[in-house]
């Protein structure tokens, strides 16, 4: 998992560095921050668990795929290296299930929504319908690696994971739609940025 | 005073992290759900790889669980936001074209 997820990151890395403009950095710093805040904010879902947002799809509407991909592996990175959450072993897993899957799956599918719908609806519907679907993914993907590493069976593994977080990724879908709705809003122009 | 929108985005992620992040639940989450359920949470307690400076997002040495916490927050999202701007920087800077 690692060396998958270092491979597309360091993709990432390559096409961010030939694209990013100025307007690109504080956003890239800000959205940093605010899905570290986010990341924080577990919220009650049904017996006696909690879900918290991931924002890889939210990231990746305001940057672009690989952009994003930067914001959220650094993001992870710092949660196991200072805050020792998530683990360094597991940084290569957690930067594809909860990262990756959410600023490349989830920012095409948001982007195929958003064109096929258009304008402002087109950006709040694709944004929710492709958050929710991410997080999901992200769970199916954690399933599917716990069964391959021998920890569950896959008949366990698949329907506990994807049934918790259908209602985990309601909360995914309605911070990515009312901060996004917020910026359409506000300042419209911040929607613009060039996706890298 | 001219704020630019990244200072108010900035705001918002400190408040959220330094304050209304002491009123999360503290139940286990999806993953941590099934892993209890399914009797293999302790397979996350590995054993240490480095020494992290502020474990489970508390700051060591203050008495205060609350001050404590609420500083992890604001520290933790103030890094972020400087290793990424410099990141993003550093990337901007050393651009090929």
């Amino acid at each position: 998992m690692w060396v998958i997820a270092i491979l597309i990151v360091g993709y990432a890395v390559r096409r961010t560095n030939e694209k990013l403009g100025e307007r690109h950095v504080p956003m890239m710093g800000v959205l940093a921050a605010f899905i570290f805040a986010a990341q924080m904010l577990n919220m009650p879902v049904a017996g006696g668990t909690s879900g918290h947002m991931l924002g890889g799809v939210l990231s990746a509407i305001f940057l672009g795929p690989f952009a994003a991909t930067i914001v959220m592996s650094t993001v992870f990175a710092v949660q196991a290296i200072f805050f020792q959450d998530g683990g360094i072993t597991a940084l290569g897993a957690n930067i594809i299930n909860m990262g990756l899957i959410g600023t490349i799956l989830g920012y095409y599918i948001y982007q195929g929504i958003q064109k096929a719908v258009g304008g402002e609806k087109g950006i709040l519907i694709g944004a929710g319908v492709a958050a929710w679907i991410a997080l999901v993914l992200g769970a199916i993907s954690c399933a599917l690696m716990l069964w391959t590493s021998g920890v569950v069976p896959l008949g366990v593994a698949l329907p506990a994971m994807a049934g918790i977080h259908m209602f985990i990724g309601l909360i995914e879908a309605s911070i990515t739609v009312v901060v996004v709705g917020m910026v359409l809003k506000s300042r419209p122009d911040l929607l613009e940025l060039q996706k890298i | 005073m001219n704020m630019k929108w990244w200072h108010i985005g900035l705001i918002i992620a400190l408040v959220l992290a330094g304050g209304v992040s002491l009123f999360a639940s503290s139940s286990p989450d999806g993953l941590e759900r099934v892993a209890i359920d399914h009797d293999f949470i302790e397979l996350g307690e590995g054993h240490e790889v480095i020494r992290s400076p502020m474990p489970d997002y508390v700051v060591p040495g203050i008495s205060n669980e609350t001050l404590a916490a609420s500083l992890a927050g604001l520290i933790g999202t103030l890094m972020m936001f400087g290793l990424v701007y410099g990141l993003g920087k550093v990337l901007k800077g050393t651009s090929v074209k």
